[in-house]
């Protein structure tokens, strides 16, 4: 019988309040089945977010059914938090793409180039004159490159679209050489060997693949600049090592979001936060105290601390830990030559660093790169030990000892008022306005010296010229100076400060001084975690190095827990021997890689050099003048293509492979002689000075592991229309007032630039729209690989939970393939071995760095000098290719990778062949197998340092003895591990204290930047050997750059004089234009993604204060278009208070396929938050041959920032989809 | 008395990085199904802000929780079951929130980016989850995310509603809060005592309040008694459903999803006892300034022997008394009162806790003298940019002296350890007014900064 349960006798308490429920719980299984799942796999996201995080995946029946962070990395000890649980809700959400709509499934080609090439090849028996009939005829070529973005891919099976990549690879190489096949795929530490795959492809064919990191204006040019280092940073768990944090355009809960623990951790320690920021950002609400400088003026606010430490640090008391530090780890002591100023025929200006060549003739070797200091102790200039001329001495010790070579204590004088006799002589800085610059008069004290040619010069050291700079009152009644931090008329004081940068001058003075007296107390412990925001404008080094400077100064650098920690792109691959001789196929042949700059490839490429509104007036400084200037930036990039100061390929106007051919030999002395000749009287020509002929146009690109159209294409509507041809937003026109002296400026538009796109992706965004082949990549989820980070010092791999669905592969696996098609189709049409004339920059870290002395520019094209390979042009290198070999190669690692070790490394190679099995016969007998992507993780693994501990305490020996500095130490706790593609999947490993790192530490401690220079005594890899407050090369005197200043954002501009008129809207605002990371993607990864659009607004957004809204009568998710020359967007406006007045924020990488209306001023689509950028190329960052300012792939270039920008925004009055 | 065990949590808001990890992890594991589109067991709220669903705060609108009647007797906010009977709002309740009120979930056309080609490049635009139409995006759970529409959202939140004194949304005063919520698996659940099925009830074994799923009619009448809106109701199985705690995972010893996937590392979960037999005392307690105290008076001393006994006769289990013995929760809510329920005068006494946030100076304050008097290193608990009335509007009533105490007591923590690490001395006199000694401000140091995976679970 059913009984009322409301009769029931139920036990009740709390008064009668509360009964106890009987009923059965039976039901509850149904939410613990949704909990049961079959097995738990560990992997991780590949997507350049820098988080490197470790994800357990959880399998249901064959089903990905969510994803939770691991939570089991080995500990950081017990008195620091630990890494667990890294991750975001970015890639908590990535299991939504496995089965999305957005998921490419299958292999797809553009519908119309496919009905061509179908039609072709029945008329054309080979292939490769099939791809020529269509790209050869201007009809067919244009037809389906117009089409390209617009919809009407073709589902096709894979070996055909291999097919047609290899035959328009092969009519490519054959026709127009093999540097014009390039490939772009960033950032390797996030997925390596996807990375390697289509890099070692093209390594083996002579194509070219582009540097990222400048690109991405990720890399900070001050830190080769003031280190000779690319970039090294702790990791995240140092931070809580730190006693005082600025957090400095870096906003730590979003773009760090899994180390944000440490930062809001250790304020409980007692540590100081500080945020400098222009908004009210995500991380200004963990801080302490707040500095929200005018955007872009944040080396004024670095430029009023410095006045501050200098003042009262340095000159009104001696701080022995500081005086210390900067004695021998700085370049403070060292001499500059003071020559006359360009303002003022009276007053002396900085010149260049005095070498010993300058002050004796005894014959010194490398005496043009010993830079000078005066020893306290013998009274005398020397030149000390460390200095990048002691590199390169034979058989010397190279170290940062304070001692003589016979043992005799040195004691360097910071000011050469310690030299004995000086005098006093009236210098001039630069300081820089939009308003006009200006020139600071300042006094110093000099001494002056007779050179070795005999002329008489005055000199004074780096520290006096940072003292005088920064107007520091030496002397009573020094009426140049400063009178104190509250003087506003003095450059660089606080007071100074406030007025161009808005923040107020005690705040800065009164955080100064707690940086400087922290340090004091810890010993350096202060830490400054900076990052795009300061890092991605034009003048980015000069906020990096007023910043660096203050570090410098307190003895940061260097120091557990102080120092810089710049985090921008996921720039730390740790295995990294192993990585690069796979991925650059040194394994076969070793330097035959083609390493292109990014940043000028896409200036030329898509046409942005013609576009320039920019000349150099304002950069330059009004008391220097440089030998070599140029107005626009193009001929400066020309001057640095034939100085071999920057890497340019598509190379000549010929073919590389003709060379050999036409000169009759493989002499590589006989081609320099004939290669030097021909460029010397006109006949042969660097493609890049006319990139718009047709024969020296890139033609076939690839594109994997990245959506460069939207995400990182700075100028999207310049790629749109010039290197895609397709339809575009530009509203700019070619400035044919402003030509480049040295190019060839052809009228009319040269459009559709590249005759085949191909992608591999997993998701539809828009590069893969724009492509002409899009292959399906495996996702994350799917495949084995390896991974790590800057954030953290483990390595981690990538595994299956599920295998690739649909016709997915590995990019390695879709690589092989393509290497195999292109192969047997070389067999057929192509067998011939060929010569490859491959130039190549002065390389950093080379002979090549030495080549162009004393910072002064010698232009052999001006007859300035000869034209000699190496040294005052690009080196030459002869690299044999064997087009039918491609694939053999690439499936197995090649012999020749154990000349790529400074030692032996045969064991490690012979036991790769018994851990990975090796093949019987041809070209690639008995070397390791590479065919499936668990053996190519192995072998990186296995040959590389952080990761074989063997290998590491080699290196660490040889360092050694170079040095004759104990080293072999820090590694000996490894020198019998190694990892393997098992070890890692059980738990992430810490990866083996290497040489390749600058970190001294080991034995559980936290890694830290440059502490192996300052415990161990290493010297950097600059001209003086140490950290350079100065750089002397001509043209960092002539941009006012020798010593750190304030330089002023680029003044706005919205529209160019001759650009395209828009009708007016009754009311427009100007605003900066600004592209900060976001928090619901991490560049256009997540931002489809239903969940991340779920949680924000759902489509594209711009951020604005509620007074620029309320100019354009804008409310909140009201729809707003905005334009500037270089193209336009469609957004809602998001109003927010946390907003400045006359900034705009369009966060990061807003893909423009989803949600995104027309454009009325264009009429067509509104483009990605791209659209409104351009490219900036700085000349500073072009120097080469000289120290470390030398070429490095990802290690010195322009870059390609994109923040000095403006816009105008309007009400979208009407939303038009246009859907036909 | 009659003591029961609780299974709770405290989310340190100083912590926390507002980042939704939680609410992505806790989705893709309980609610990425078809009628649970629009639920969030698990979300964060910028405040101020209007939250999710808008303006939940505002119980003059919704009736959520409980109130006191004329003669000062516990009730529900929205009506006796008398009421619901006798009035018959039993089949019409105008309380309860709308789909609008919280979002009309969404998805894309995608598969137009596969299509054939059109004049201009194709995008995928929004289409309703519920309807399969076309729709213009207008709201959704987290549309006021960082401050985002501020100039709309702001001056909605009801706890800025109660602020008496003027604060400004403007750039030099902007403040912001995050708050991540889920069910507070309330002592007096007012979800359990609306519902007219029977089918919600509160674990006795652990406190988990949950909806049986197969008892449940779909009368929705706990949407309205939860004051924090953290029930909802599945479209598809016409059942509510609301965040279960995870017990699947609580039952073999794990966190719950939330708290694992933390990436701030800002959640604690730990055991309480307390004595059920004064719930309804406690909750009836007039003075709404008081109602965090009379909670906290609830809880009983894990280490008491005499507790021990009682919960032992009451058949507590051993190990649920060794982990309140344990328990993180216990420690700050209870040892240290850094930690607070959230909006204590609803009456509910809900065991989901948060300590409140330290913030930035205000820019008034700027340019201390901080060399001279180390101090000044550190903001002021006065000179804080969240306006300490609007904390205490959030987690205790209105009760400001207890927030101040418990921002005081962390930065006097901050100032010890600072001096610990700079080599400076210190008073150690200062601590003992805010209730610290040396060993205890270092353990709370540790509890909060170092806070491994075993000491927060």
């Amino acid at each position: 019988m059913l009984k009322s349960r409301f009769f029931n006798k139920v036990e009740k308490f709390n008064g009668t309040f509360t009964q106890l429920e009987e009923h059965n719980r039976r039901w509850e299984k149904l939410y613990r089945q949704r909990w049961a799942h079959d097995k738990v796999v560990r992997t991780t996201h590949g997507v350049n977010c820098t988080g490197s995080c470790s994800w357990n995946v959880y399998v249901k029946q064959g089903v990905i059914t969510w994803e939770h962070q691991a939570t089991d990395y080995p500990s950081c000890g017990a008195n620091i938090p630990g890494y667990e649980p890294r991750g975001c809700p970015r890639g908590a959400s990535f299991s939504w793409y496995e089965y999305s709509p957005v998921r490419i499934k299958y292999p797809y080609i553009r519908g119309r180039l496919w009905k061509m090439w179908t039609a072709a090849k029945k008329d054309h028996e080979n292939p490769i004159d099939a791809w020529a009939s269509i790209v050869e005829d201007p009809v067919k070529e244009k037809e389906y490159k117009t089409a390209r973005g617009k919809g009407g891919m073709v589902r096709v099976h894979r070996n055909e679209a291999l097919e047609m990549i290899s035959a328009a690879l092969l009519y490519t190489i054959k026709t127009y050489g093999p540097d014009r096949i390039a490939g772009f795929t960033p950032i390797p530490a996030m997925s390596m060997l996807s990375f390697g795959s289509g890099v070692r492809f093209l390594s083996l064919i002579g194509g070219e693949v582009m540097s990222f990191y400048d690109w991405y204006a990720d890399l900070p040019p001050a830190s080769p600049q003031v280190w000779g280092e690319q970039t090294d940073v702790p990791e995240s768990a140092d931070w809580y090592n730190a006693s005082y944090i600025i957090m400095w355009g870096s906003n730590i809960p979003l773009t760090r979001t899994p180390d944000a623990h440490f930062m809001t951790e250790v304020r409980y320690k007692g540590t100081k936060v500080v945020a400098v920021s222009p908004d009210y950002a995500e991380n200004v609400k963990f801080a302490d105290d707040w500095m929200a400088p005018e955007p872009g003026t944040d080396s004024g606010v670095a430029q009023g601390m410095t006045y501050v430490i200098l003042n009262e640090f340095y000159q009104q008391q001696t701080v022995p830990y500081f005086e210390q530090y900067s004695k021998q780890y700085t370049d403070l002591p060292f001499f500059v030559d003071l020559t006359t100023s360009e303002a003022n025929q009276d007053h002396v200006t900085a010149g260049r660093f005095v070498r010993i060549s300058d002050l004796t003739s005894e014959k010194v070797s490398n005496s043009e790169w010993k830079t000078v200091i005066f020893d306290q102790n013998s009274h005398q200039f020397i030149a000390p030990n460390g200095t990048l001329g002691q590199q390169y001495d034979e058989g010397k010790k190279w170290n940062l000892e304070l001692t003589t070579e016979d043992g005799q204590a040195i004691d360097p004088a910071l000011s050469v008022e310690a030299t004995g006799e000086t005098s006093q002589a009236i210098i001039d800085f630069p300081a820089f306005s939009n308003e006009g610059n200006e020139v600071v008069q300042r006094h110093i004290p000099v001494k002056t010296v007779e050179f070795t040619d005999g002329t008489t010069h005055q000199i004074a050291t780096v520290y006096d010229l940072m003292l005088a700079q920064y107007g520091i009152k030496r002397y009573e009644g020094d009426e140049l100076a400063a009178k104190d931090e509250t003087d506003a008329t003095s450059a660089f004081t606080p007071a100074w400060q406030e007025k161009r940068t808005g923040v107020k001058a005690d705040l800065v003075t009164q955080i100064a001084r707690e940086f400087a007296q922290t340090a004091i107390d810890t010993n350096g412990k202060c830490m400054v975690i900076m990052g795009g925001g300061v890092n991605h404008w034009f003048n980015a080094d000069m906020n990096y190095r007023t910043i660096i400077n203050i570090l410098m100064l307190c003895g940061c650098v260097g120091v557990q827990g102080g120092g810089w920690a710049h985090y921008v792109g996921q720039e730390k691959l740790r295995p990294q021997e192993g990585w690069a001789n796979i991925t650059f196929a040194n394994d076969w042949e070793p330097g035959g890689f083609r390493q292109q700059q990014g940043t000028s490839w896409y200036y030329f490429a898509t046409d942005q050099w013609r576009y320039e509104e920019m000349d150099n007036q304002a950069q330059y400084s009004p008391v220097y003048k440089g030998t070599h200037r140029y107005l626009n930036n193009a001929d400066y990039t020309q001057m640095a293509i034939r100085l071999g100061w920057l890497p340019s390929y598509p190379e000549f106007d010929r073919n590389s492979l003709s060379f050999t051919k036409d000169y009759g030999t493989t002499d590589m002395q006989a081609i320099s002689k004939h290669v030097v000749e021909e460029l010397k009287n006109g006949k042969l020509h660097f493609a890049a000075e006319d990139p718009d002929a047709k024969q020296n146009q890139p033609k076939a690109f690839f594109l994997w592991r990245s959506n460069l159209f939207a995400s990182s294409g700075k100028g999207a509507e310049y790629f749109m229309k010039h290197l895609l041809g397709a339809e575009n937003g530009l509203l700019a026109k070619p400035n044919n007032r402003l030509k480049p002296q040295d190019m060839v400026w052809r009228d009319g538009d040269t459009t559709g630039k590249l005759d085949l796109v191909v992608d591999m992706d997993f998701r539809m965004v828009s590069t893969a729209m724009y492509s002409d082949i899009v292959l399906p990549a495996a996702t994350w989820y799917e495949k084995e690989d390896l991974s790590s980070t800057d954030m953290h010092p483990f390595i981690h791999p990538f595994n299956k939970a599920i295998s690739p669905m649909w016709e997915s592969k590995s990019d390695w696996q879709h690589f092989k393939l393509l290497a195999k098609t292109f192969s047997e189709m070389a067999k057929k049409y192509y067998s011939e071995p060929v010569y490859d004339l491959k130039t190549q920059p002065l390389g950093h870290g080379t002979p090549g760095q030495v080549g162009q002395p004393m910072g002064a520019i010698k232009d052999w094209k001006k007859g300035e000098c000869e034209p000699i390979p190496g040294k005052t042009m690009p080196s030459l290198k002869l690299v044999k290719r064997d087009y039918t070999q491609i694939y053999d190669k690439f499936i197995a690692l090649g012999p020749n990778i154990m000349k790529t070790y400074a030692y032996d490394v045969q064991p490690q190679y012979n036991e790769l062949k018994d851990i990975l099995g090796s093949y019987d016969e041809g070209i690639n007998a008995d070397c390791p197998r590479l065919d499936e992507d668990k053996n190519v993780a192995e072998a990186i693994l296995h040959m590389s340092t952080a990761s074989n501990g063997k290998l590491a305490d080699l290196a660490w020996k040889k360092k050694e003895a170079r040095t004759g500095e104990p080293l072999e130490d820090i590694g000996r706790g490894h020198a019998d591990d190694v990892m393997s593609f098992e070890k890692i999947t059980a738990q992430p490993q810490e990866a083996y204290p290497t040489p390749i790192g600058t970190s001294a530490k080991h034995g559980g401690d936290r890694y830290s930047a440059f502490s192996l220079n300052i415990e161990r005594k290493i010297p950097w890899e600059t001209l003086t050997g140490r950290e350079q407050f100065y750089l002397d090369h001509e043209i960092f005197l002539d941009f006012g750059e020798g010593l750190a200043t304030f330089k002023p954002s680029l003044p706005p501009q919205v529209m160019g004089p001759a650009d395209t008129d828009i009708k007016p809207a009754d009311k427009e605002v100007t605003l900066r234009y600004m592209t900060p990371h976001g928090k619901w993607n991490i560049h256009t990864m997540y931002y489809d993604n239903l969940e991340m659009l779920t949680l924000f607004r759902g489509g594209p957004t711009v951020w604005m204060s509620p007074k620029d809204a309320e100019k354009i009568a804008v409310k909140d998710n009201d729809w707003v278009e905005l334009y500037n020359r270089n193209g336009v967007v469609t957004a809602r406006a998001v109003v927010s208070h946390r907003m400045p007045e006359g900034s705009l924020y369009m966060y990061h990488a807003q893909d423009n396929e989803i949600y995104e209306p027309l454009s009325t001023i264009t009429g067509n689509r509104g483009g990605s938050h791209n659209a409104p950028t351009q490219i900036h190329v700085k000349p500073t960052h072009m120097v080469g041959g000289y120290g470390q300012l030398s070429y490095g792939w990802n290690y010195y270039g322009p870059t390609g920032n994109q923040r000095d920008l403006y816009a105008n925004v309007r009400k979208l009055e009407k939303v038009n989809w246009n859907e036909d | 008395m009659k003591i029961k065990a609780q299974i709770g949590m405290v989310l340190n808001l100083d912590k926390c990085i507002g980042c939704h990890t939680c609410s992505v992890t806790c989705k893709n594991t309980w609610t990425n199904r078809p009628g649970a589109e629009y639920m969030w067991f698990n979300n964060v709220e910028t405040k101020p802000g209007v939250g999710y669903p808008k303006r939940w705060e505002d119980e003059e609108q919704y009736h959520g929780g409980w109130t006191l009647n004329a003669k000062g007797k516990l009730q529900l906010k929205a009506g006796s079951k008398l009421n619901k009977i006798a009035l018959g709002k039993i089949f019409y309740n105008e309380d309860m929130p709308e789909l609008d009120n919280y979002y009309e979930p969404w998805t894309y056309d995608y598969k137009t980016l596969f299509g054939k080609e059109r004049k201009h490049q194709p995008v995928a635009r929004p289409v309703s989850q519920i309807t399969g139409k076309r729709m213009e995006l207008t709201t959704g759970p987290n549309w006021d995310d960082d401050l985002a529409g501020s100039t709309e959202y702001v001056q909605q939140d009801p706890n800025m509603q109660k602020i008496e004194s003027d604060i400004k949304k403007n750039f030099e005063q902007a403040f912001m809060v995050y708050l991540p919520r889920l069910c507070e698996h309330c002592l007096n659940a007012p979800c359990v005592a609306s519902c007219p099925s029977g089918a919600m009830y509160k674990r006795d074994e652990d406190g988990i309040v949950l909806v049986d799923q197969e008892r449940c009619r779909g009368w929705r009448f706990c949407m309205t008694g939860c004051p924090y809106k953290k029930v909802y109701f599945n479209w598809k199985t016409h059942k509510a459903e609301k965040c279960t705690f995870c017990y699947p995972r609580i039952e073999e010893g794990m966190p719950t999803v939330c708290a694992e996937t933390c990436v701030g590392r800002i959640r604690y979960i730990g055991a309480m006892l307390y004595d059920a037999d004064r719930v309804e005392e406690a909750a009836s307690t007039a003075d709404e300034t008081k109602l965090y105290e009379a909670q906290l008076g609830l809880f009983l001393d894990p280490n008491d022997p005499e507790v021990v006994k009682q919960a032992l006769a009451d058949g507590i289990s051993e190990e649920m008394i060794e982990a309140a013995q344990k328990s993180p929760i216990y420690r700050m809510a209870v040892k240290e009162k850094i930690a607070f329920p959230l909006h204590p005068e609803y009456r509910t006494m809900p065991m989901v806790w948060y300590i409140p946030p330290l913030s930035p100076v205000m820019s008034y304050f700027e340019g201390r003298d901080s060399i001279k008097n180390p101090e000044m290193i550190f903001p002021g608990i006065d000179q804080m940019r969240v306006p300490v009335e609007y904390l205490a509007n959030l987690l205790t009533g209105g009760n400001v002296p207890a927030i101040k105490q418990a921002l005081y007591k962390l930065a006097m923590m901050r100032l010890f350890m600072r001096a610990q690490t700079s080599g400076h001395d210190f008073d150690e006199s200062k601590l003992k007014k805010v209730g610290l000694t040396a060993s205890r401000a270092k353990s709370l140091y540790r509890l909060l900064a170092i806070a491994k995976y075993e000491d927060r679970f």
